[in-house]
């Protein structure tokens, strides 16, 4: 199973690919079909987001682990010229390119972590992260093959 | 083709057939536009369970679908939202004032009816 994917964000059909490729890694890793349906729509608002601002960027998606819970990370990056006024875009209702400003708000709401790094004149990075419980059973497997 | 969309007396049902591209959304949107303004449409269904996500962008254009379709005297209804699309919908706070919804094809018919039905008594 691959556990990292990338995509290149150039036009809208690329929305289409990324979000397909977020929900195929978000089933791989384990998620529930609402949690990757709540991860793709998030991947499709920030790549949009790329698409209309900035015009090329790039989107990786890739799993993370610790003891207790699995994570799906999507780290969006363009080399744009970034969000100049970045408290108010992640205010709902505010916009610059004619949509209503619901896109960075909800992408943040449908995810656990979200993060903007932003730079005027050198782009923008927006990391954010779903993260999935790990049952009993899972652990169990896992000490086992430790062992062996 | 990416959305079939057919004419059955006074409503046009548009099946979107794939998930689409932001500009084949846009065509879509004006594509129906286009043929509400033409034929004397009462009621438009659009089945949407094909969309593998309803972001902002696509619900934006959902509305503006319906209320152009208002405008010209017909009703919309938006049928087949999967329930984890739905989920996903209440993030962001949408309006979605302009457009009915309905669970599938057939309960998407029986609402128009209804509702043109009583509009047509409320007239009389």
């Amino acid at each position: 199973m691959e556990h990292e994917v990338r995509v290149p964000i150039t036009s809208d059909a690329d929305l289409v690919l990324a979000r397909a490729q977020g929900r195929a890694l978000a089933r791989a890793l384990g998620f529930s079909q609402t949690d990757a349906t709540l991860i793709a729509t998030a991947i499709s608002e920030i790549a949009r987001n790329i698409v209309v601002h900035v015009g090329r960027g790039e989107i990786v998606m890739r799993r993370i682990h610790e003891p207790r819970r699995y994570g799906l990370v999507v780290v969006a990056s363009d080399t744009g010229p970034g969000i100049p006024e970045i408290d108010a875009a992640l205010e709902r209702g505010h916009t610059s390119a004619g949509g209503l400003g619901l896109g960075l708000p909800g992408a943040r709401r449908l995810m656990d972590e979200f993060r903007v790094e932003t730079d005027a004149g050198k782009g923008t990075t927006v990391t954010m992260t779903k993260w999935r419980a790990r049952d009993e059973l899972e652990r169990l497997r896992e000490r086992r093959r430790d062992r062996a | 083709m990416s959305v079939a969309i057919l004419q059955q007396g006074d409503y046009l049902i548009a099946s979107i057939q794939f998930d689409l591209t932001d500009s084949q959304v846009l065509e879509l949107r004006d594509d129906l536009s286009d043929r509400i303004g033409r034929s004397r449409v009462r009621g438009l269904i659009i089945d949407v369970a094909a969309l593998d996500v309803i972001d902002s962008f696509v619900a934006r254009s959902l509305g503006s679908i319906a209320i152009t379709a208002r405008l010209r005297g017909a009703e919309t209804v938006i049928v087949g939202i999967e329930p984890d699309v739905a989920i996903a919908m209440v993030q962001f706070d949408l309006d979605l004032e302009p457009f009915q919804t309905a669970l599938d094809l057939d309960e998407g018919l029986t609402l128009l009816d209804r509702r043109i039905q009583r509009d047509g008594e409320d007239g009389a």
